[in-house]
């Protein structure tokens, strides 16, 4: 065993440190990072952009692809390290969706004309992207969606809706999946699609979080037209290129490294802020909880390395990364509540106020980090793979 | 990076999983789990042959210079097998030796630690059952060229077999900082003087009571320098810490193989029990935190291995496997049902110790304080 970076790794790991750095301090006043602060603002909005617009400069959205459509043909391990610096740094500028899901279905099942329109524009950044897969009655079951697809020509005419669409408000892009074949088994008749979005025949609705800002929408599809070269992979076959392509930082490695930072800031505030004439670090509980805390984050670090590197040998892992999600997104949960109670009611206060604490951030990270543990597969969906494909157990 | 075994450390895994098969069967570990003595010397013989004794030790000194982190793989094979032999206490003393001991030390103590022949204890805890300095309240006195030890030592693994104790003493007294003033020796375990008496654990391993009555050491057996004992106590308490963890781990390893595979033979209401969601919840949960444990504890004693800063990481590791294990043999049972819970199952086997193990060289909440410190709280 080696957990040493080589030294090219550790040179490009001082790249990015630099880099990330240095756009963090071009942050907007408020900004306070986390998976869905760039939909809060214009401002943030704007400031996401152009970090994209840098990273696209430098070659870094496209880190694991094949040179021929601007990849730089990097390893697992790399963009491990990459997407850990970024989230330390809490700075934006990669899509969820683009470069993560999108282009890696594209790379993997799109045609060759698909692959030359879509995939240089994405390592530009170019174009950004919302995922219509769930369904109001298909969520975990994602398969049982209903949005229909009928052919028309050169086309298909989209009939539907999707709900939880995160960002579908700021996106230009959408992928989605939709039935094309109502008789056959409900894996076998899916298709995978990729459309513009400022089109006629859909409507995008919000519907707001419980900390009322705007993530996700609902989207409506009403004889929505979308070109036959705009499927991916083959027709009723898009369940397959989904399962592929949900190569979504599978690691979880960015929620750790945002969790890191988190925690020692809430460290420095603890040695800092005096509580019945004593620094809150002082007392035995605190401590204990923050320990632990340290504990469980070092722990899922390592976790997401030893991912990563199977998943750099080929290997699928189909439990591991489960096991990846749901604990680095449990933790969240445990991390934001643990910092609200060491910080009593000063830490219920949100953002804005002058008497809120660390800028509000575990008031907020209490109510997002609840959809953390549902987004993209709940924590019971990740022990069910667990049980089902890691330990074979019967269903 | 390279998170694989070596080739070496994959072929100890194997060779200690079948030797464990062939010569350690719970059969044996109940066995001698009930002997006051709890030694099999043959078997002893069979692991020197291997070169496991003197694995740590260089080979000038007739060992093999092998690694502490290739120990970690055997470590692992001995938990998973309820090891009892003293493996674990003799590994722990030889570290020291190697990197503190004299010359003339380590010619005279190596090569038979190597070979089989001795056997070696580590006498570091005393009725305060803490690992701090300040619980070390044991004397060593001067006298012309020898030093007197008076003192009571407890939760002593191995005494009744021990040829030597490697013996934490106090030669000093300095009220501000305990940890100056211990001193280590290498006592002879049957010289006039000591008095072993059995301790009875829930894990039936094999622990004494051991009380030094004027017991007379030569200079000679001054480990390091005197006084100056207690860092390479630290040191060693991180091996035996990671060694600790690997053993807990091996042990993980057993549960979640067999708590599946029970599950899926087990059948009630018609169903195998696994079929279960509430069952596959446990399930998944414990290979999932086990699995996450022991990859922290492999970073943790790599660090070690490597010489690089890691106090913290070992806590940490320490801590968390500490933790895990607790609570998943005990879920272990559960899943058993009313099996687990009988002195026939091997589960019981696994939760004893369970209840054990992450108490010894540090506690889970111990362990939490000093990563805290470590935070700069
Ligand atoms: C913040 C947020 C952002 C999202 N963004 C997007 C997005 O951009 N695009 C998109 O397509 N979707 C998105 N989603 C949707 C998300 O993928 C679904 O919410 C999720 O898959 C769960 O589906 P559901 O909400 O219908 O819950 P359900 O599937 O109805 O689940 C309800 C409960 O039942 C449990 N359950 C269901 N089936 C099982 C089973 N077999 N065994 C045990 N327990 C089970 C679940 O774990 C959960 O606890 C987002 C969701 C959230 C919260």
């Amino acid at each position: 065993m080696d957990f040493r970076l080589t030294a090219e790794q550790e040179s490009l790991k001082r790249e990015f440190e630099e880099f990330f750095a240095r756009e963090e301090s071009r942050a907007p006043e408020g900004w306070s990072g986390g998976l869905f602060a760039i939909f809060e603002s214009d401002e943030n909005w704007a400031y996401h952009r152009s970090v994209a617009e840098r990273l696209a400069e430098k070659g870094w959205l496209s880190l694991p692809w094949p040179k021929e459509y601007g990849g730089k043909e990097h390893s697992y391990i790399e963009q491990l390290i990459f997407n850990e610096v970024k989230a330390y740094h809490r700075v934006p500028g990669v899509d969820m969706w683009g470069p993560q899901i999108v282009a890696p279905s594209i790379l993997e099942h799109g045609s060759e004309e698909l692959k030359k329109k879509w995939l240089p524009r994405i390592a530009r950044g170019e174009i950004n992207w919302c995922q219509g897969w769930s369904e109001p009655n298909a969520g975990s079951d994602l398969a049982s969606l209903t949005t229909k697809a009928v052919e028309d020509g050169d086309d298909f005419v989209i009939n539907g809706q999707k709900i939880w669409t995160t960002g579908a408000h700021r996106a230009d892009h959408i992928f989605f999946l939709a039935r094309t074949d109502q008789n056959a088994p409900k894996h076998r008749g899916i298709t995978y699609f990729v459309s513009e979005i400022d089109k006629p025949g859909i409507t995008i609705r919000p519907l707001l979080y419980m900390h009322k800002k705007r993530e996700y929408n609902e989207v409506f599809f009403d004889n929505f037209r979308v070109p036959k070269k705009n499927v991916v992979g083959q027709v009723n076959q898009g369940w397959y290129v989904t399962m592929a392509g949900i190569n979504f930082e599978r690691s979880m490695i960015g929620t750790v490294a945002e969790l890191k930072r988190g925690l020692e800031e809430l460290v420095e505030f603890c040695k800092k802020t005096v509580h019945h004439g004593r620094p809150l670090g002082e007392a035995t509980l605190v401590r204990q909880k923050l320990a632990q805390m340290a504990i469980e984050l070092e722990a899922t670090k390592q976790w997401a390395y030893y991912v990563s590197w199977l998943q750099s040998k080929g290997q699928n892992v189909p439990a591991e990364s489960s096991a990846a999600k749901w604990f680095s997104s449990e933790l969240t949960v445990r991390f934001a509540n643990i910092a609200i109670e060491i910080m009593g009611l000063y830490g219920t206060l949100k953002e804005g106020s002058k008497w809120a604490r660390l800028q509000g951030r575990y008031e907020d990270l209490c109510q997002a980090s609840l959809g953390i543990t549902i987004a993209g597969g709940t924590t019971e969906t990740m022990k069910n793979i667990i049980a089902w494909m890691g330990l074979k157990l019967p269903r | 990076m390279n998170l694989d075994f070596t080739e070496t450390q994959e072929i100890l895994k194997k060779t200690a999983r079948e030797f464990m098969a062939r010569y350690y069967p719970k059969s044996l570990v109940r066995e001698l789990e009930e002997d006051a003595i709890g030694f099999r010397s043959d078997i002893w013989k069979e692991m020197a042959k291997l070169g496991w004794l003197g694995w740590i030790i260089p080979e000038e000194y007739d060992g093999v210079g092998g690694s502490f982190m290739d120990t970690v793989v055997l470590f692992e094979e001995m938990g998973r097998a309820c090891f009892l032999l003293p493996f674990f206490s003799t590994v722990i003393c030889t570290l020291p030796l190697v990197t503190a001991g004299s010359e003339e030390q380590k010619k005279e103590f190596l090569p038979g630690i190597a070979s089989g022949e001795t056997i070696f204890s580590l006498a570091l805890t005393e009725p305060s059952a803490t690992y701090d300095a300040a619980g070390i309240n044991t004397r060593a006195v001067v006298q012309g060229n020898e030093y007197l030890i008076n003192g009571t030592k407890l939760f002593i693994h191995d005494a009744q077999v021990a040829h030597y104790f490697l013996c934490a003493a106090r030669t000093k007294t300095n009220e501000s900082r305990p940890e100056d003033g211990i001193t280590l020796f290498i006592v002879d375990a049957k010289i006039p003087g000591i008095k072993i008496t059995p301790l009875h654990t829930i894990a039936d391993d094999k622990q004494c009571e051991v009380i030094f009555e004027n017991v007379k050491v030569a200079e000679k057996y001054v480990v390091g320098q005197l006084h100056q004992g207690f860092p390479i106590i630290e040191k060693l308490l991180e091996y035996a810490a990671m060694a600790k963890c690997a053993e807990m781990m091996g042990g993980a390893d057993w549960v979640v193989e067999n708590c599946t595979s029970y599950a899926t033979e087990r059948v009630q209401y018609g169903k195998p029990i696994g079929s279960y969601g509430i069952i596959q919840n446990y399930l998944a949960e414990m290979w999932a935190e086990i699995g996450i444990a022991k990859r922290f504890t492999y970073y943790a004693a790599w660090l070690l291995n490597e010489g690089l800063p890691c106090s913290k990481e070992v806590a940490m590791a320490k801590s968390w496997a500490g933790d895990v294990y607790r609570r998943w043999t005990r879920m272990g049972v559960q899943i058993f049902g009313g099996i687990g819970t009988t002195r026939e199952h091997d589960m019981g086997l696994y939760y004893r110790r369970g209840r054990q193990a992450p108490l010894l060289f540090g506690d889970p909440d111990s362990l939490r304080e000093k990563v805290a410190q470590e935070m700069g709280l």
